[in-house]
C-alpha cells in the first residue's frame, strides 16, 4: 500500500500499465503526419485508424463517426455548439440538465451570447434530472439540441439516458450524450447521437478527447476550416497519445465488470459506514443508481477546505465541491441545484486496484478530523 | 410582506463564510420558543443552499429567503422542536 491514497480517479485516473507501454511504443513510431504518404506517415496513419476502430468498438459506434479532440472539455465545446451549428434551421433552443459538466452549461452560454436560448432542467434531492420536465423541454418547438450526461461527476449519480433519448428521439431532437465519468466503466447506454468522453479519465493520457457523432446527426463545426478529424476537430492529431488513450479503453473495458463491481462495493461500504461513524453527516446522490467509483458526503459544520488539507496531511487526495475549495468562491453548481450541503463536502473516487485497506485506514481516520475540525470551530 | 412572520431572533452572519452561518444557526435556534422563526442574514452564496439543505436534515422549516436591499438574504427558519 502507497503511502498516499489516491481517491479522485473523478478527476483524472492514474494512467494505465497498459497505455504507458503503448505511448512508449507510439511516441518512436507514430510521430508522423497521419495526413501524408510516405512510410512514416502511412505508419502513423495505421495508428491512429486503428485505435480509432478499438474505440469505437468499446463505445458501440463506428469508426468513422469517431473523432479525437485534445480533451474532454474540447469534445463537449465542439459537440455542443457543432450540432446546434448544424441544427441551425431546426431553431436555436438547448436543453441541458442543471447538473451537467460545467464545459456544457459554458458552451451553453457560448450559445446563449449568440442569440439562442437555453433551458436548463432541474434535479432531484438525488441529482437525477427530472425526466418528465426533461422531456417536456425537448419537445418545445425549435429545440436544436438536448444534453445529458451519463453520471454526475460530483455524486455519481446515473442519469435516465435512455428514458431521455426516448423522448428526444419522439421529438426529432438529437442527444448529446457525456459520458466522461462512465466510459470504460460501464457500456455506454443506447439512443445518443453525439456522444463525448475523455481518455484521462479511464486510464489514458491526459490531452486526449472523443467527439463520436452519430451518422445522419447534422453537424457542422463553428471554428475555422480544418481537414483533419473528419472536419469535426481542427489540428495536427496526437497520436501517441491516441493510441495509449485506445489501449487504455481497451484494458479497463476488458477489466471492467470484475473491477468496477469490486470498487463498486468499496463504494457501498464507504456510504454505509460513513453515517455511522461520523455525526451529522449527509451521504449525497442516489445509493443504488449511481457510478461504480464515486461516493460523496457532506459533513455539517465542517470547512471543506479545512478537511481537504487534514486529508491530504492523513495521506489521502479527495476532492470537495465546498465553495471554499473552489476558485470561484461559489459552491458547486451541481450541489446547489440538488438543494444539499454544500460545506464540508467530500468527494472520494476511486482509481482501479484501490485496496480494501485503504478504504479501511480512510473510515478510520476520518471521524476523528472531522471532531477535531468541529472542536476548533467552537461546535460541541 | 404581510404574511411574513416577524423574527423572533435575527442572526447578523453577513461577511461570515459556511459553515459559520450554519453553526451560529444550530446555536441559536434554542433561544426562540417553538414555532418562533429565527432570522440569518448572510450574503455568502453558500448559505443559500446551506440553511434549507440544514433545515432539512434536522427536520426544522425553511420558511422562506428574502433578498436584502444591500445583498445577501434574510433566509428564515421555523423551529420545529
Amino acid at each position: 500500500m502507497s503511502l498516499v491514497a489516491y481517491f479522485d480517479a473523478a478527476s483524472s485516473e492514474p494512467l494505465h500499465p497498459q497505455a504507458r507501454e503503448a505511448l512508449l511504443a507510439a511516441i518512436d513510431v507514430g510521430w508522423a503526419d497521419p495526413a501524408r504518404l510516405y512510410g512514416q506517415a502511412r505508419r502513423a496513419h495505421l495508428l491512429l485508424e486503428q485505435a480509432r476502430t478499438e474505440v469505437a468498438e468499446a463505445l458501440g459506434a463506428r469508426p468513422d463517426e469517431v473523432s479525437f479532440t485534445s480533451s474532454g472539455t474540447q469534445a463537449v465545446h465542439l459537440g455542443v455548439l457543432g450540432t446546434l451549428h448544424g441544427r441551425r434551421r431546426a431553431g436555436r433552443h438547448l436543453v441541458t440538465s442543471a447538473v451537467e459538466h460545467s464545459s456544457v452549461l459554458h458552451a451553453g452560454g457560448v450559445h446563449e451570447r449568440d442569440g439562442g436560448t437555453v433551458e436548463t432542467v432541474g434535479v432531484e434531492l438525488t441529482g437525477r434530472v427530472d425526466l418528465d420536465l426533461f422531456a417536456e423541454a425537448v419537445a418545445r418547438p425549435g429545440t436544436a439540441l438536448a444534453c445529458l450526461q451519463t453520471a454526475n461527476h460530483e455524486v455519481g449519480t446515473l442519469q435516465p439516458v435512455a428514458e431521455a433519448a426516448a423522448a428526444c428521439r419522439a421529438n426529432g431532437v438529437p442527444l448529446l450524450v457525456d459520458a466522461a465519468q462512465t466510459a470504460g466503466r460501464m457500456p455506454v447506454p443506447a439512443g445518443w447521437s453525439v456522444l463525448t468522453a475523455s481518455a484521462h479519465k479511464w486510464g489514458g493520457p491526459a490531452g486526449v478527447g472523443v467527439l463520436v457523432v452519430r451518422k445522419g446527426t447534422r453537424f457542422r463545426s463553428f471554428l475555422p476550416e480544418d481537414e483533419r478529424e473528419r472536419r469535426r476537430v481542427p489540428g495536427f492529431e496526437n497520436v501517441p497519445g491516441i493510441v495509449a488513450a485506445a489501449a487504455a479503453l481497451r484494458a479497463m473495458t476488458a477489466e471492467a465488470a470484475q473491477e468496477q463491481a469490486r470498487l463498486s462495493e468499496l463504494v457501498a461500504k464507504i456510504r454505509e459506514t460513513v453515517p455511522k461513524v461520523v455525526p451529522d453527516v449527509e451521504v449525497i446522490g442516489d445509493p443504488v443508481e449511481r457510478a461504480p467509483h464515486i461516493v460523496t458526503f457532506s459533513c455539517l459544520y465542517v470547512d471543506g477546505e479545512a478537511l481537504l488539507t487534514e486529508l491530504d496531511k492523513a495521506g489521502f487526495a479527495v476532492s470537495s465541491g465546498s465553495s471554499c475549495t473552489a476558485s470561484t468562491l461559489r459552491p458547486s453548481h451541481v450541489l446547489e441545484a440538488m438543494g444539499v450541503l454544500t460545506h464540508g463536502n467530500v468527494r472520494v473516487s476511486l482509481p482501479r486496484g484501490t485496496s480494501a485497506a485503504e478504504v479501511d485506514r480512510f473510515l478510520a481516520v476520518l471521524p476523528d478530523l472531522v471532531r477535531r475540525i468541529r472542536q476548533d470551530a467552537g461546535v460541541a | 410582506m404581510t404574511e411574513v412572520t416577524e423574527p423572533a431572533l435575527t442572526i447578523d452572519a453577513i461577511g461570515k463564510k459556511c459553515p459559520i452561518p450554519i453553526i451560529m444557526l444550530a446555536e441559536q435556534i434554542n433561544y426562540v420558543p417553538l414555532n418562533a422563526v429565527v432570522a440569518v442574514l448572510a450574503d455568502d452564496p453558500a448559505a443559500y443552499t446551506d440553511v434549507p439543505a440544514w433545515c432539512r436534515l434536522k427536520s426544522h422549516r425553511h420558511v422562506g429567503s428574502y433578498e436584502l436591499p444591500e445583498g445577501g438574504w434574510a433566509i428564515h427558519v421555523r423551529r420545529n422542536y
